[in-house]
C-alpha cells in the first residue's frame, strides 16, 4: 500500500491537485482533500481490462485490427466524447486526419454558447488565482459553482490568506437567477450570499437590463421576472465600485435557445465596466474531463475549436452541422468512434452504426459496441496533461498505479498505424 | 549516410565566409570535414550556380502558448480562407495570421527556417507553449520566459530584497519553464493594469508595490547578466504603440547603463508626436541610439499590410488599443497573478496614415541601424504580420526600387513623413544571412546552429539566386533539417521533429523552501506541479531538451 500525494484532478475543472490517495493494488482511496466529484471519479473500480469484439474478450491487437477494419471502408466516420488527455487529443486528432472524420467533444452544444460569443465580440476573462487573490465582488450568474466544484469556494473564494485582500471573509457574492444549492458560498463568518431568483427564461431579458443599468440607461419598467428594477440597480452600483468584480456563469446551465447572446450580454457589460474606471473580469466554468483540452489540442492542430471535420483533406469548422449526434441520427455517418477515457457513465449515443468504444474501464453498455477497448483514465493510470477551466493552466497528471491498462493515445496511435 | 553538397555559393558570416563556392559534407546530422578521397559519397547533390545558407532562425515568432490559440479560436474566419490539405508527408491543417502547429512548421520549413524561439512563455502556461510547440514539426524552438508583472518579483523589489535572492529566483523560474532566455512586456504593467492603472510610464510606480518599470529592467537585465544567460533580457518596453513612445526607449536604453539588453519589435515602440497628425517616425534618433550602445540589440516587429491578429502579453496596451480591432471583437485576460493577454484583430492599411506611416517606421529603422549581428528580422509574427510575409520584407531590404514603388502608393501624407526615399542602403545576402542566422544564433547562445562550419549540425537552406528576392527566398531548392532533406523546391517532403533549446542557471536549493510556502499560500497549484519536467518533453516520443552552456562555461 503507498500514498500519492498532492495528486491533480482532471475531474473537477478547478485544478485541485492536493488530493492524497492510498494506492492498494489496483483500488484506489482518497483519503484527504476529496470531494462529491473528484472521490467517486478516482475510486471508480476498474472492471474489464481486456477489449472486446463483438462482446467476446480479444486481445489488444486483435481488437486494434478490428477496429481499424471497420474504419478502413468508411466514407464518414465520426469521433465522439473526445474526453481524454493531451496526448490521447493527439491522437485522435492524427486518426481523424488520416481517415477524414468529423471530431465532435461531446459537450460541444455547452461551449458552443461560450465560443459563439468569443467568436462573435470576445470577452475579458481571468483565471483563479487573481479570482483567490483580487477578487472583491463575485456574481453568480444563473450557475451553482458548488455542484459544479465543490471545493471552488474553499479555494478561490474562502482561502486564509490573499495576496491584496485584508480578509477573504468581506468578499461579497450574489446570486442572480438560480439560488445556491447548499451553503459553500456563505462566508466563514457566516454571511451569507445575497439571492435573486427568477426563472431560467427569464435570464436573458435580466441580463439586458442589468447591463443597460451599469450603462446609466433609463428603465422603466420596475421588475423583471420577478426581480425590482432597484434589486438590479443595486449590483449594477456594486459592479461599478468593486475594485475587481469576478462574473461568473456555467455554458451548461444555460440551456435555452440563443444562450450565447446571454453570454454575449455579459461579457459585453464586463467589458462596460472596464470603460468605467474599474476592473471586471468574466470566469466562465466549464472544461470538465477532458473539455477544454478537447478544444485546446484541437485548436492548435486544426485552428478551430472541437467540432471540426476532416473529410475533404483539411479541417472545417462548423459548430451545428459537425455535431455527430445529429449527423448519426440523420444517416450522415457510417462509423462512430467513441472516446471517454474520464467518466464510466459518459457512454455514445444509442446508433445502429458500427460502433468503436475507447472507454474508461468500468463503462457498461446497453448494446454491446462492435469493439470496445478498456482503457486507463489519465491522472490515475498514466501521466499525462489537462486543461483547467480556466484555459491557461494545464495541470501535470500523474500516474497513481499500475493497471497495465493502455492510454488512449496507445491505442488510437495503434489504430491509425493499422490503417 | 555522407552526403555531399557540391559546388553552392555559401553565406556562412559564422566563419566569415562571403559568396564563396565551396562543397559540404554532412554525416549524422551533422556537417563534417572533408572527410577524404577514397570514402564513398553515399548522396550528392549538384548545387552549382545556388546559394546556401544555414537554416533560418526565428528569433522572436509567437507560435506556443495559450494567447495564441485564443486568436486562432477568435478567427475561424481567417482560417477558412487558408486550409491545407493533408499529403503522404504531411499533416492537414489551416494558415494565414495564426495558423495551426502542423502548419507553423511546413510553412517555416518551407522558407528555410529550421528553428523559431516563442518569446512570451508566462511561466505558468509554459506547458502549454511547450505542448504547442511539440507539435510544430521540423523546427527548433525554445522559449523566453516572461518575468517582470509576476507578483512573487514585485514583492521583492518591494521588499528590496538583494540582487543575489532575485538571480535565485530568475534562474528557478527558467528551469521551471524550460527556457533560453527571459523576457519582459510592459515591466510592472500587466500587473498594475489589474490594479486599474490603464498606463505605466518608466518612471511611474505600480500603485500596489511601489515599483517602476526602471527599477525591475534593472534587477532582470542584472540578474540575466550574472546568471551567465547568453540571450541579454527581452524587453518589450513601456507605452506600446502611445505617440511620443521614442523618448521613453531612449531613455530605456540609456538608463539600463550598459547591461545587455534586447529591445523587442521597436517599430512599435519609435513615435514622434510630430506633424498634422501627432504622429511621427522616431526611427532615426532610435538607429542612432542603437548604432552608439553597443550593449543593446534590437528586432524590428515590421508591419505589412494586410488582415492579422496581434497576440501580446502587454494587456494594458491591448486594452487600450482594442477600439481599432478589425474585425471588432477582441480578448484581455489576466492571468494567475503572474502575468496577462491581450488579443486583438488588426488590418494594417496602406492608405491609413498611422499604418501607412508604421511600415515604414520598421523599414528605416532597418536601414538605419548599422550592424546586421545587431538587428533582427521580425514581424513579431502574427503582430506586424504573418511570418510567411518574410521573403516580402527581404525583398523591401534589398531592393531599393521594389522598396521605393511600394512607397509611392501608401498613404500620401505618410510618404511626406518619412525619410525612406533617400535611403540607398540595399541589404547584402550576406548581412540578411547575419540577420536571420548567424546573428540570432549567436544572440540567443545556440551552439552548433547557424553555421556551416564543421561540428554544427546540418540544418541547411540552398536557394535559386534570383534577382526578385521575394521569389528567391519563398521557395527554396532544398532545405536541410539535422542533415535530413525535409523541403525540396519549396515544398514539404518530409517531416521531422526538431528539440527544445534551454538553458540551465543553477539557483540556491534552499529558495524552494519560501517558494513551496508562497504556493501554498496564494497560489492554486503545488509548487512540485508547476515545475515542468524534462520527461514531459520525451514522454510522446519525439521531443528532447537540449541544454546550451552559461556564458563562461565550456559544453
Ligand atoms: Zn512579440
Amino acid at each position: 500500500m503507498i500514498e500519492v500525494t498532492e495528486v491533480p484532478s482532471p475531474f473537477c475543472g478547478i485544478g485541485t491537485d492536493d488530493l492524497t490517495i492510498r494506492v492498494d493494488g489496483v483500488s484506489l482511496k482518497v483519503v484527504e482533500n476529496g470531494c462529491p466529484v473528484n472521490t467517486p471519479a478516482f475510486e471508480q473500480a476498474i472492471t474489464d481490462t481486456s477489449p472486446r469484439v463483438d462482446g467476446k474478450d480479444v486481445s489488444l491487437d486483435a481488437a486494434v485490427a478490428k477496429a481499424a477494419a471497420l474504419l478502413k471502408g468508411t466514407n464518414q466516420p465520426v469521433i465522439g466524447g473526445c474526453a481524454t488527455d493531451v496526448n490521447g487529443m493527439r491522437a485522435l486528432l492524427a486518426l481523424a486526419d488520416r481517415c477524414g472524420a468529423v471530431v465532435d467533444n461531446m459537450n460541444f452544444n455547452a461551449t458552443r454558447r461560450n465560443l459563439l460569443a468569443l467568436q462573435d465580440s470576445g470577452w475579458m476573462t481571468t483565471t483563479l488565482a487573481e479570482v483567490k487573490n483580487r477578487c472583491d465582488l463575485f456574481l453568480v450568474v444563473g450557475a451553482d459553482p458548488e455542484s459544479f466544484a465543490p471545493r471552488f469556494f474553499e479555494r478561490y473564494l474562502w482561502n486564509q490568506e490573499s495576496m491584496f485582500l485584508e480578509d477573504t471573509g468581506n468578499r461579497e457574492v450574489i446570486y442572480l437567477g438560480k439560488a445556491p444549492s447548499g451553503n459553500a458560498s456563505t462566508s466563514p463568518k457566516g454571511q451569507k450570499a445575497q439571492v435573486f431568483e427568477c426563472g431560467m427564461e427569464d435570464l436573458p431579458e435580466l441580463v439586458a437590463v442589468l447591463r443597460a443599468l451599469v450603462k446609466g440607461q433609463p428603465i422603466r419598467a420596475e421588475s423583471v421576472g420577478g426581480i425590482a428594477v432597484a434589486d438590479l440597480q443595486g449590483i449594477a452600483d456594486k459592479l461599478k465600485a468593486a475594485g475587481y468584480s469576478v462574473v461568473t456563469w456555467a455554458a451548461s446551465a444555460l440551456s435555452y435557445d440563443q444562450a450565447e447572446l446571454t453570454v454575449q450580454t455579459l461579457s459585453e457589460m464586463i467589458k462596460d465596466i472596464n470603460d468605467l474606471n474599474t476592473r471586471c473580469s468574466g470566469l466562465p466554468l466549464g472544461g470538465k474531463e477532458g473539455d477544454q483540452t478537447a478544444n485546446q489540442v484541437c485548436g492548435w492542430t486544426t485552428g478551430y475549436p472541437a467540432r471540426t471535420r476532416f473529410s475533404k483533406g483539411f479541417p472545417e469548422y462548423d459548430p451545428y452541422l459537425n455535431d455527430i449526434e445529429v449527423m448519426t441520427a440523420n444517416g450522415e455517418a457510417d462509423a462512430l468512434v467513441w472516446v471517454q477515457a474520464f467518466n464510466v457513465n459518459a457512454v455514445p449515443p444509442a446508433t445502429d452504426l458500427p460502433t468503436i468504444v475507447i472507454g474508461r474501464s468500468g463503462m457498461t453498455f446497453a448494446k454491446e459496441p462492435d469493439v470496445f477497448i478498456p482503457v486507463g483514465t489519465p491522472g490515475i493510470d498514466h501521466a499525462g496533461h489537462a486543461y483547467r477551466m480556466d484555459n491557461v493552466v494545464a495541470i501535470r497528471l500523474k500516474k497513481c498505479r499500475d493497471s497495465g491498462l493502455p492510454s488512449t493515445s496507445d491505442v488510437l496511435n495503434a489504430i491509425e498505424q493499422a490503417l | 549516410m555522407l552526403i555531399k553538397l557540391t559546388g553552392g555559393t555559401v553565406y556562412d558570416p559564422a566563419s566569415g565566409i562571403d559568396g564563396k563556392k565551396q562543397d559540404i559534407y554532412i554525416k549524422d546530422g551533422r556537417i563534417v570535414n572533408q572527410p577524404g578521397p577514397d570514402v564513398q559519397i553515399d548522396k550528392e547533390y549538384d548545387l552549382s550556380g545556388k546559394v546556401v545558407m544555414s537554416g533560418a532562425i526565428d528569433m522572436h515568432t509567437h507560435i506556443g502558448g495559450g494567447k495564441g490559440n485564443i486568436a486562432r479560436t477568435l478567427l475561424p474566419e481567417d482560417h477558412r480562407m487558408d486550409p491545407v490539405h493533408r499529403t503522404d508527408a504531411t499533416r492537414s491543417g489551416t494558415g494565414h495570421a495564426m495558423p495551426s502547429t502542423f502548419v507553423t512548421g511546413y510553412r517555416y520549413a518551407e522558407m528555410g527556417y529550421t528553428a523559431g524561439f516563442e518569446p512570451a512563455v508566462l511561466a505558468v502556461n509554459a506547458r502549454q507553449a511547450h505542448m504547442e510547440m511539440a507539435d510544430i514539426p521540423i523546427l527548433d524552438k525554445g522559449g523566453y520566459v516572461m518575468l517582470g508583472s509576476d507578483d512573487y518579483l514585485l514583492r521583492m523589489l518591494t521588499a528590496k530584497k538583494d540582487q543575489k535572492a532575485i538571480n535565485d529566483y530568475v534562474a528557478w523560474t527558467l528551469q521551471a519553464a524550460k527556457g533560453i532566455g527571459i523576457k519582459v512586456v510592459n515591466p510592472g504593467g500587466i500587473s498594475a493594469f489589474k490594479f486599474n492603472q490603464r498606463k505605466l510610464d518608466l518612471d511611474e510606480k505600480n500603485s500596489h508595490y511601489g515599483v517602476s518599470p526602471r527599477e525591475i529592467l534593472q534587477v532582470l537585465a542584472t540578474a540575466v547578466k550574472q546568471l551567465g544567460i547568453t540571450h541579454p533580457l527581452h524587453v518589450h518596453g513601456c507605452n506600446l504603440g502611445v505617440p511620443g513612445n521614442m523618448n521613453t526607449t531612449l531613455d530605456t536604453i540609456q538608463g539600463i547603463g550598459g547591461l545587455p539588453m534586447h529591445l523587442t519589435h521597436i517599430q512599435f515602440h519609435s513615435y514622434g508626436t510630430e506633424g498634422d497628425f501627432k504622429f511621427s517616425s522616431g526611427a532615426a534618433q532610435i538607429a542612432e541610439a542603437v548604432n552608439r550602445n553597443k550593449n543593446i540589440t534590437i528586432d524590428v516587429g515590421q508591419v505589412l499590410f494586410g488582415q492579422t491578429v496581434t497576440a501580446s502579453g502587454d494587456n494594458m496596451r491591448q486594452h487600450a488599443n482594442h477600439k481599432h480591432a478589425s474585425p471588432n471583437k477582441w480578448v484581455c485576460m489576466d492571468i494567475e497573478c503572474d502575468a496577462g493577454c491581450g488579443v486583438v484583430p488588426f488590418k494594417y492599411k496602406d492608405q491609413n496614415f498611422v499604418n501607412a506611416l508604421q511600415w515604414a517606421i520598421g523599414l528605416e529603422t532597418f536601414l538605419l541601424v548599422d550592424d546586421p549581428w545587431r538587428i533582427f528580422l521580425t514581424t513579431d509574427h502574427p503582430n506586424g504580420a504573418p511570418f510567411t510575409s518574410y521573403p516580402h520584407l527581404i525583398r523591401l531590404l534589398m531592393d531599393k526600387s521594389f522598396r521605393n514603388d511600394m512607397l509611392a502608393t501608401i498613404h500620401p501624407e505618410a510618404q511626406k513623413m518619412t525619410t525612406l526615399a533617400s535611403i540607398d542602403r540595399e541589404y547584402s545576402l550576406q548581412e540578411i544571412a547575419i540577420m536571420t542566422r548567424a546573428g540570432a544564433a549567436r544572440l540567443i547562445g545556440l551552439q552548433d546552429r547557424g553555421g556551416l562550419s564543421a561540428g554544427n549540425w546540418a540544418d541547411i537552406t540552398v536557394y535559386t539566386d534570383n534577382a526578385d528576392r521575394e521569389k528567391m527566398f519563398a521557395k527554396p531548392d532544398y532545405v536541410f533539417k539535422d542533415g535530413e532533406l525535409v523541403v525540396r523546391d519549396g515544398t514539404v517532403v518530409h517531416s521531422k521533429w526538431g528539440t527544445t533549446h534551454i538553458v540551465k542557471p543553477d539557483w540556491d536549493p534552499s529558495i524552494e523552501k519560501d517558494l513551496q510556502k508562497y504556493f501554498d499560500r496564494f497560489l492554486t497549484m503545488k509548487v512540485g506541479n508547476f515545475k515542468i519536467s524534462d520527461d514531459e518533453f520525451t514522454d510522446i516520443g519525439r521531443g528532447s531538451l537540449t541544454a546550451h552552456p552559461l556564458k563562461g562555461e565550456v559544453a
